[in-house]
């Protein structure tokens, strides 16, 4: 009969450590000279601009459907015109920029951690290494930045779009004029609700950086560690988002509603 | 008789060869009871062996007996567990990140499958380490040294080309280049003519022997292809189960005591 294994706690240690010390390799290349901005801005296009797309959609159709499933509630207690400003403050808060970097992590940190992975295993990081060149600079640092600077602008992004799929949604189910919709989306909305949405975007976009090079970095093996690293680039950055987000919550009701 | 003649003259010119390389130029590697262990299994059990300046040294081995290891410790790829690894008198294992940088600029490493950059063409492959490493910055210079460079493996053509369009020879081909373009004093392939028909592995063979005379570099050449060992070896070590079993010129093997090593040259 096969015996059950304990979780080996030595593993879940050598794994702490190594993501440490990956972090600190990062930290120390991002202030090493011979920066590469050009692969920085290649980077950014990569992220930024080819999930624009999907996040615009997503973020337009975000807000059209919470009007939608609104509206019939709010009606019933005569309180439609308070819509337009709790889509905005939902969307903005909470909802916008949490699914924006989940998608971001489904798309983004599947490709790096594929991307690496692939490299990895075919030896390409490796030949850069005895090379003399920096892999770490070239690769990591520049695609942990760009996503730590692209999430955030696509989650904007998103969420301006999703307070006109909501403006589309109020106009399905009845006529209001723009002036009048976005008028009362702005009002409901603080400095305090959009300042604490961009630094969550920040961390996750980090989050979804950082665990996708490493994942991909750290594959070994033959072709199926590419699909595991990307798969559980996906897993690990989606599992950060949410601790990342429980904890901006919870200090944004300390500091900032408080 | 005229065979037997001729025998003998091959194992003289093999004997010479062998002390030739052996008297010749400095050592510029040298390692010493170097072992390695992979968690319970010991791949490198006791390795001792010397590279000389000028010299091609020929690692045969079949696979999995941890030849790869051994050149991947020279690099400092992998750190060896016990024994010496000396490169250029500088211990590997010791070095800092810096000189171990240093010390790989003067090393190029032909990976097994060319280890090209898929997403960068053959231009930006080859410019990569002189930007990165050499910190060029002038576009005609380093447009000048990629095609130079290109010619030399009779592949400027496929000079705008991805890696995905080329074939397994010619990514070889480029590989070489690409570590070439450093002009390195020791050359290391893992296996330069693994997958290849036998016409292009000649031809790489062949080729490894020209770059060898252009760029004077000393070579160690991991392969369990007899006919690249024939043709590139002043020198061959054969290796088996993490330990050096024999060493000799190409005609001292073939006619080795060992069963095993004779085996190779069947």
């Amino acid at each position: 009969m096969e015996q059950i294994k304990s979780p080996s706690w030595s593993k879940t240690f050598e794994e702490v450590g190594n993501q440490v010390s990956f972090m600190s390799g990062f930290i120390r290349n991002i202030f090493r000279t011979g920066f590469e901005w050009n692969e920085l801005v290649r980077q950014c296009y990569m992220i930024g601009y080819n999930s624009f797309k999907l996040v615009g959609i997503t973020g337009f159709i975000l807000g059209f459907v919470m009007t939608l499933q609104s509206i019939p509630t709010m009606k019933v207690f005569g309180a439609v015109s308070f819509v337009p400003g709790m889509v905005s403050v939902s969307v903005i808060r909470e909802i916008g920029p949490v699914i924006i970097a989940l998608l971001c992590a489904g798309k983004v940190a599947s490709g790096i951690g594929a991307e690496l992975g692939s490299m990895k295993v075919t030896e390409q990081i490796d030949a850069m290494e005895v090379s003399g060149a920096n892999p770490v600079q070239y690769l990591v640092v520049t695609r942990i930045i760009a996503c730590t600077l692209m999430v955030p602008l696509l989650s904007v992004m998103a969420d301006g779009l999703a307070i006109c799929g909501g403006y589309f949604g109020s106009n399905i189910s009845g006529h209001v004029t723009a002036v009048l919709y976005f008028n009362k989306a702005f009002h409901a909305l603080a400095f305090g609700d959009l300042l604490p949405s961009v630094i969550k975007s920040v961390f996750f976009g980090f989050a979804i950086g950082f665990v996708g090079c490493y994942k991909g970095y750290n594959s070994n093996g033959g072709t199926e560690s590419v699909g595991v690293a990307a798969n559980s680039a996906v897993v690990s950055a989606s599992l950060w988002i949410i601790v990342l987000d429980a904890v901006a919550v919870q200090l944004t009701s300390i500091f900032v509603y408080n | 008789m005229a065979n037997n003649e001729m025998e003998a003259a091959i194992e003289n010119t093999g004997k010479a060869q062998t002390t030739s390389a052996k008297t010749a130029g400095e050592v510029v590697i040298r390692l010493e009871h170097l072992k390695k262990s992979f968690g319970s299994k010991e791949v490198l059990k006791d390795i001792n062996m010397e590279l000389r300046e000028g010299e091609n040294l020929v690692v045969l081995g079949r696979s999995g007996t941890g030849k790869s290891v051994a050149i991947k410790c020279m690099v400092g790829m992998l750190a060896q567990d016990e024994g010496i690894c000396n490169v250029f008198g500088q211990e590997v294992k010791t070095l800092s990140e810096n000189d171990l940088k240093s010390l790989r600029e003067k090393i190029g490493f032909l990976f097994q499958s060319g280890a090209l950059y898929d997403s960068m063409t053959v231009r930006d492959n080859l410019a990569f380490p002189l930007t990165r490493v050499r910190k060029m910055k002038d576009n005609d210079e380093i447009n000048t040294l990629v095609e130079e460079m290109l010619e030399n493996v009779g592949l400027l053509d496929a000079i705008d080309k991805m890696p995905a369009d080329l074939s397994g020879g010619m990514r070889k081909r480029i590989g070489l280049a690409r570590t070439l373009i450093m002009k390195p004093q020791i050359m290391l392939y893992d296996e330069p003519t693994t997958g290849l028909d036998p016409i292009t592995s000649k031809e790489i063979s062949e080729l490894i022997l020209t770059m060898r005379k252009k760029y004077k570099t000393s070579s160690i050449i991991i392969t369990h292809d007899i006919a690249c060992a024939k043709i590139t070896a002043d020198r061959i070590l054969v290796m088996n189960d993490g330990i050096f079993i024999a060493e000799g010129a190409c005609n001292e093997l073939e006619h080795s005591d060992d069963e095993l090593v004779r085996s190779f040259f069947k």
